[in-house]
């Protein structure tokens, strides 16, 4: 056997899958300090999430990968890639390219809690990409812990054998050692043709201001070293590859990456959109006839407006995209102009999440104060002189005179469920405009509802919905399924008299009313009284479809001058006006930050 | 910094704190310690030694006015209150004519006090009455009620107190235009010359914070409290009271002097536990504790914080005190005050952004400019206050 084909068999991919607070990170982190891939001293709790953000959320974002050695019970040396995921939906396609680089995963499961939602989304994920799933009972320490209950879940909800799953604390460091010698004993070596042409996944990438675009990639077959031309079979872009490494979890330069081998490829690509999550990565003088299967090029879905509170702000917005951008292929931008809020960007997002992480990061790692207006699906919109126009600023909707139709985006949606809440999703779906499409039983508990949905409806507020309706074990994914003739109208909003571009939305006809009263609700709660009457009008078209009234501000003044205490004072007043800087005047209106989301974050009913 | 301090003005205004109370009131954050076990002996030591020190620091010619608050200095027996009056004027040269306030509680006021008082030159009290409802006072956390009210005006009217001044709140949990109503034609028919009308603020660190935190302070509606200060406005007007500072009404000549200072932006003296002073546009806050305050004025001034104020915070304290005053503000005072800048170009934007929005108004005077409040301007003071401060 070639010493090529022995280190293969060595070679160990796995991910791991786990519910939010279920110890993931702590997990991963275990794992690093036991393998000796970190030293204690070197450790920085949760070493795989390295954004705030990230460990903020217990979330991670960005996936990555890193290449362990450990010396098994068996005496011999394997190689262990251990590939994180991100877990949410607006990212089940990373998920997906990540769980395809691996052979196995574990499945982490909280001893006290049992399965949740999102594990199973993601445990469906890896068992379509055939890997080997190895149930972890962690937690264990905890007095509330039942793994036997848990165990029997796992048997019965995902239908995986259980009766072998390692009980762990990773917390405290418990049952490490067992499931290290599970992932070497129980998930299979990578197959694939050494002397085959080069195939390599993408599953990530990210941007380093010295050596350009990084990109990681799991050897499908093949090997990849320095000095190759190397093709990017989606885009047909071709490098020569500088080096080429693992992470260790430090960038560690290595001659070549093999059959099963997980690493990072730098080959002086200045843009990230180069390398698409997916692509199959091959030589150019030698190319492999197919690539890969299961590239999608993935399009934002969702679009919104980022406006700086301050407009001096501007250019700094404009750099922070471009930051931003160099590290995350799905985000798209373009400058865009609102009369109500000046100068900013129309962006595109995956969903909803990656909207609130990026927005967050421009407010915290940039520190420029934003107001997002709120999100909007792309509409295709066919005039009445044939032209066919793709909406997805509704301050670009055309006026109902031009219009021949419009139609909308749709997913097909599966809901997971516990069939106590069936009834729930399907009075939530069909107050969501959905469509039935089918109901499976998965076992005697668990249910699958598949509905066909309007991608704008999902935007709205349909997570926070379905989570509250279900106590939050409903697990959620949707693809786009398409577009369908909608009647839709745009409604706008008007404060004071005076149209607010940004907060015009295009909803469903028969929705229209109803919106529009819980919009101006909603915005009356929020804008705080001003020194005068400012009425708040939905309308369509010139018909004014709701009214209420913010009522003018009637008496703000300090009483006393506690003993020459004006250092009082004046903090007071400063807090006063720190509230009104995150506000945008809007004509003579201090709106602040939070209405121009309120079309979004509303109880309908 | 020594050139500045050999020219510069002494203040002529002095504030003193008593930090002790015979227990805290619901609403207050001041520095005030319930009085039980306080060494108040050793208190009154130290703020003499405060005394000489100050005045070795910064030498004062002359003062116009005295201002003694708390906390209740009330709470000071006879003796302890004629020793601590004693030594104010000892260490400080007071005018003859000099306004000379304390505050007063009307629970802690006996005739023996009160003569202890006259006596060690006290001209002028400031009673703490904040209501004549007796569930109301209870429920704010006062020790007194109506009865003690009129007991201790009487006292002191009786002792030759003539320059009197009750405080009375709105805006209280529970409180109602009609209660309001009645407290304020109650205080009107003791004739005093002076009385003060607060809006309750719920201040962090009280009672009534935690309270408001919990949902369980039911104040009245920002309509209501509206409603409360015209009310009280229209009465006191028409009871022949000039409205001369947002919570203050006086028959003529009987303004507040002291508290003028403080709404001039001129410096004064501040001393005693928790004491703000301001002099050579410096502030100082001193220690709250009253033992911490005691330990430290045995060897020095009893600073917890010093700090400079530059010439544009300066300014916009000028501003936002000043406006306090319905008199407003004259050009000429802000050019006397700040020697080479100008008010209408320092904050020309400001000043006509106010003006459009019809708060403030500019009136031509003796051949001096005045900005001032307008009717509306008052009610929304703070929105105009606040138009002046940069952070």
């Amino acid at each position: 056997m070639s010493d090529v084909l022995k280190r293969q068999k060595k070679i160990r991919n796995f991910s791991i899958i786990a519910h939010i607070d279920h110890g993931k990170s702590t997990l991963a982190d275990r794992i690093l300090e036991s393998t000796g891939a970190l030293t204690n001293r070197e450790m920085q709790a949760q070493v795989l999430d390295n954004m705030d953000l990230e460990r903020e959320r217990g979330i991670t974002i960005k996936l990555k990968a890193v290449c362990l050695s450990y010396r098994a019970d068996d005496g011999e040396e394997y190689y262990l890639n251990l590939i994180d995921t991100p877990g949410h939906v607006d990212f089940t396609y990373e998920v997906s390219r990540s769980m395809a680089a691996c052979e196995g995963a574990l499945l982490v499961v909280d001893a006290a809690q049992g399965i949740e939602a999102q594990t199973l989304a993601n445990v469906y994920l890896a068992l379509d990409n055939n890997l080997e799933v190895l149930p972890v009972i962690n937690k264990i320490d905890l007095p509330s812990a039942e793994p036997d209950r848990v165990k029997q879940e796992i048997e019965d909800v995902i239908g995986l054998d259980a009766s072998e799953a390692v009980h762990a604390s990773a917390k405290a460091g418990i049952g490490i050692k067992e499931i290290l010698e599970q992932i070497v004993h129980k998930v299979p070596a990578p197959n694939g043709d050494p002397d085959g042409p080069l195939k390599a996944l993408i599953f990530d990438s990210h941007y380093d201001a010295y050596k350009g675009v990084i990109v990681n990639v799991r050897v499908v077959d093949g090997s990849i070293k320095a000095g190759k031309k190397i093709r990017f079979m989606a885009t047909g872009a071709e490098f020569e590859v500088i080096e080429v490494g693992v992470f260790k979890p430090r960038m560690t330069i290595v001659d070549e990456l093999a059959v099963g081998d997980v690493g990072f490829v730098v080959a002086g690509i200045k843009n990230v959109k180069d390398t698409r999550v997916g692509d199959t990565i091959t030589e150019a003088k030698r190319p492999a006839p197919e690539p890969l299967p299961g590239y999608r090029r993935i399009n934002p879905m969702v679009y919104c407006g980022l406006y700086p509170i301050e407009t001096q702000d501007y250019n700094d917005l404009r750099e922070a995209l471009e930051k931003l951008e160099l590290n995350d292929a799905s985000l798209r931008y373009e400058a865009e102009s609102s009369t109500a809020l000046g100068f900013g960007f129309r962006c595109g997002f995956l969903g909803l999440l990656h909207m609130e992480i990026i927005q967050e990061r421009i407010e915290r790692e940039f520190n420029i104060p934003l107001i997002t207006t709120a999100p909007s699906v792309i509409y295709k919109v066919t005039l009445t002189n044939g032209e066919q126009l793709n909406i997805d600023n509704p301050s670009n909707y055309p006026e109902s005179g031009k219009l021949d139709f419009v139609e909308e985006p749709y997913v097909k949606a599966d809901i997971i469920v516990p069939n106590d809440y069936v009834g729930a999703i399907m009075e939530l779906c069909q107050g969501k405009r959905g469509e039935f499409v089918n109901m499976e039983y998965l076992d005697s508990n668990r249910v699958t509802l598949t509905y066909e949905l309007p991608l704008s409806e999902i935007v709205y507020d349909f997570f926070d919905q379905l989570k509250s309706s279900t106590k939050g074990y409903a697990s959620f994914d949707y693809e786009l399924s398409g577009y369908r003739k909608s009647n839709l109208v745009k409604m706008d909003i008007m404060l004071n008299g005076e149209q607010v571009d940004a907060l015009s939305v295009i909803v469903h006809r028969d929705r229209a009313y109803n919106r529009g009263r819980v919009i101006c609700e909603k915005l009356k709660e929020l804008i705080p009284r001003q020194m005068f009457e400012v009425p708040v009008q939905a309308s369509i078209g010139t018909k004014v479809i709701a009214r209420e009234t913010v009522k003018a501000m009637r008496k703000n003044v300090l009483a006393k001058c506690y003993g020459g205490d004006i250092s009082r004072k004046r903090k007071l007043l400063e807090k006063q006006k720190e509230g009104k800087k995150r506000m945008k005047q809007v004509g003579n209106v201090e709106v602040p930050q939070e209405a121009f989301m309120a079309v979004l974050k509303i109880d309908e009913d | 910094m020594t050139m500045q301090l050999a020219t510069a003005r002494a203040p002529r205004s002095l504030y003193i704190h008593i930090p002790f109370c015979t227990n805290k009131c619901h609403y207050c954050d001041f520095t005030s310690y319930v009085l039980r076990g306080q060494p108040v002996d050793q208190y009154l030591d130290a703020l003499e030694q405060e005394m000489i020190t100050t005045v070795e620091t910064l030498r004062p010619e002359v003062i116009d006015t005295v201002f003694v608050g708390g906390g209740t200095p009330t709470v000071l027996t006879p003796p302890q209150m004629e020793r601590f009056l004693k030594a104010v004027s000892t260490h400080f040269p007071l005018a003859d004519n000099v306004e000379f306030s304390m505050e007063a509680n009307p629970g802690t006021t006996d005739i023996d006090k009160l003569g202890a008082m006259r006596a060690g030159g006290v001209n002028r009290i400031s009673f703490g009455v904040q209501s004549f409802d007796n569930s109301l006072l209870e429920r704010i956390g006062r020790i007194h009620n109506v009865d003690d009210v009129y007991r201790s005006l009487e006292n002191a009217r009786q002792v030759g107190f003539d320059n009197l001044s009750i405080d009375l709140m709105f805006g209280l949990p529970g409180q109602t235009l009609e209660h309001l109503s009645d407290s304020v034609d109650r205080a009107m028919a003791l004739k005093l010359p002076h009385y003060s009308l607060y809006s309750l603020k719920v201040e962090e660190n009280t009672l009534f914070h935690k309270l408001y935190e919990r949902n369980e302070l039911p104040l009245p509606p920002e309509e209501e409290e509206y409603e409360m200060f015209l009310l009280l406005m229209k009465k006191l007007q028409e009871g022949g009271y000039r409205h001369y500072e947002i919570s203050n009404f006086a028959k003529p000549g009987f303004e507040s002097r002291h508290n003028s200072t403080y709404w001039r932006n001129e410096p004064y003296y501040g001393l005693g536990a928790g004491a703000h002073g301001y002099s050579n546009r410096t502030r100082h806050i001193n220690l709250k504790g009253v033992q911490p305050y005691i330990d430290a004025a045995a060897v020095k001034l009893p600073r917890l914080e010093t700090f400079e104020v530059s010439e544009r915070e300066a300014m916009e304290d000028f501003m936002m005190v000043g406006l306090r005053l319905l008199e407003g503000v004259p050009v000429s005072r802000f050019q006397e005050q700040f020697p080479g800048q100008r008010m209408e170009l320092v904050f020309g934007e400001t000043l006509e952004k106010q003006l459009a929005n019809g708060l403030m108004e500019r009136i031509e005077e003796n051949g001096d400019t005045i900005y001032r409040l307008t009717d509306r301007g008052i009610l929304l003071g703070n929105e105009v206050f606040g138009a002046f401060i940069t952070t």
